[in-house]
């Protein structure tokens, strides 16, 4: 039943493979493009800036996907009749989380290679970004899935997400791009610790949010 | 096959003195009613007096202001909503329920319900009816005894109103129980109806009864 689920969700969410979209790749991989446009060709600013401008790119990419995350099913009556069947709010949208994830941090983390390549960063500057990426990413995915349950049944939930999640997401940033600014992995710990926590919460706190939309 | 495994407890669906409400509004009150295997409930009521309402606490999906719902039975529900993804062809879309359900083969419901042409066209092409009849194979598809339809006969053609009756009177005849929301007559063997008005509760009633 869990694979049958996860099946159908990353048909859903995943780029390429069916109806899912590559918009929050290709809307990251822009911004790295466009940052040398904007403050110009040099290439020891670049190098210092371009890994916090990718951070925030990659932020703003995961919030690209939460209009569709939650609300869809909602309004088409899936979580409910799952429910029926006995599967639990939780199961629900931890699977979910994991198909989130996989639709944005992976393709996120390879996109990462021509970004770096855009910004001129530097080998030791690529190393701690992708081992960012690769562990900051499931924590975006895990208040990317609690905001868009959150705000499911709200009207406006599309443009509210997005204001929510940047600020929760800040501890991300700040320990991601810290590791960069100062070439320090020990930051990129305290990244997967936050993620931990975020992911190990979502599911419970996303599957309470959907049960309280019923009740509305 | 699947309805005589689902069906080895004697299925039954019971409310206890049931009342909901609709954020500050009582809808209903003191609704009580049994049903065992093989019996039929006709819910009717005006637009807004709460049947859906009552359906979805029923089905356990929103927890009543006052009363208990028990069920002996695994329950399914057919809303307004057939939780079809509207992007794929509808054969596929029956497919993800059909693998959930872990049902082999549910073309028996399929061609009775004349869905057999349309299993390649995208759920978001069809009509109300065409999803209705959908839904409803999907139910059939769960074998499931406990059957709650809202509105199942809303956008059915004539044709199609016939073969779903005859599909709730079999479910009913091989030991099922269906509660039915429904507008329209319902020409099924048995069923007892229940009007929901008659549990309306106005403010000033509920408050002198107080």
């Amino acid at each position: 039943m869990i694979t049958a689920l996860l099946r159908r969700d990353l048909a859903k969410f995943f780029p390429f493979a069916g109806g899912g979209a590559a918009l929050p790749t290709v809307f990251f991989v822009a911004v790295a493009m466009l940052y040398p446009f904007a403050v110009g060709p040099d290439a020891a600013l670049l190098g210092r800036t371009g890994g916090g401008v990718v951070w925030i790119a990659a932020l703003l990419a995961a919030i690209l996907p939460l209009e569709k995350l939650v609300a869809e099913d909602i309004e088409l009556g899936t979580f409910d009749q799952l429910r029926l069947r006995g599967v639990a709010e939780e199961a629900m949208m931890a699977v979910r989380l994991l198909a989130h994830w996989l639709s944005f941090g992976p393709p996120l983390v390879l996109a990462a290679f021509p970004a770096a390549a855009l910004l001129n960063l530097d080998g030791p500057s690529l190393h701690l970004l992708l081992i960012g990426l690769l562990v900051g990413t499931p924590g975006l995915a895990a208040i990317g899935l609690m905001i868009a349950a959150l705000t499911s049944s709200l009207r406006a939930g599309a443009a509210l997400s997005g204001l929510l999640l940047v600020p929760l997401a800040l501890p991300i940033l700040i320990f991601g791009a810290g590791a960069l600014a100062r070439q320090d992995a020990a930051s990129l710990g305290f990244v997967a610790a936050i993620s931990l926590l975020l992911v190990a919460i979502a599911p419970f706190a996303a599957g309470a949010a959907i049960r309280a939309a019923r009740e509305v | 096959m699947q309805g005589s495994a689902s069906l080895e407890i004697a299925p039954a669906l019971t409310a206890q003195g049931i009342a909901c409400r609709r954020g500050d509004r009582l809808l209903f009150r003191g609704l009580s009613f049994a049903l065992q295997s093989g019996e039929a409930l006709h819910l009717t009521g005006a637009n807004g007096t709460g049947k859906t309402t009552l359906i979805r606490a029923l089905a356990g999906l929103t927890t009543p202001f006052a009363g208990d719902v028990t069920q002996a039975g695994p329950l399914g529900l057919l809303d307004e909503r057939p939780a079809l993804d509207p992007e794929l062809p509808l054969g596929r879309a029956l497919a993800f329920w059909q693998r959930i359900d872990g049902c082999a083969d549910p073309s028996g419901a399929f061609s009775v319900l004349g869905l057999e042409q349309l299993l390649e066209v995208p759920v978001r092409y069809l009509s109300t009816g065409q999803r209705k009849r959908a839904g409803l194979a999907a139910l059939i598809g769960r074998g499931v005894p406990i059957w709650l339809l809202d509105e199942p006969l809303s956008g059915l053609d004539v044709a199609a109103i016939e073969q779903v009756t005859v599909l709730i009177q079999t479910h009913i005849d091989e030991g099922g129980i269906a509660l039915i929301a429904s507008h329209q007559t319902l020409a099924i063997k048995g069923l007892r109806s229940l009007e929901l008005a008659d549990y309306a509760a106005p403010i000033a009633d509920f408050e002198s009864e107080a």
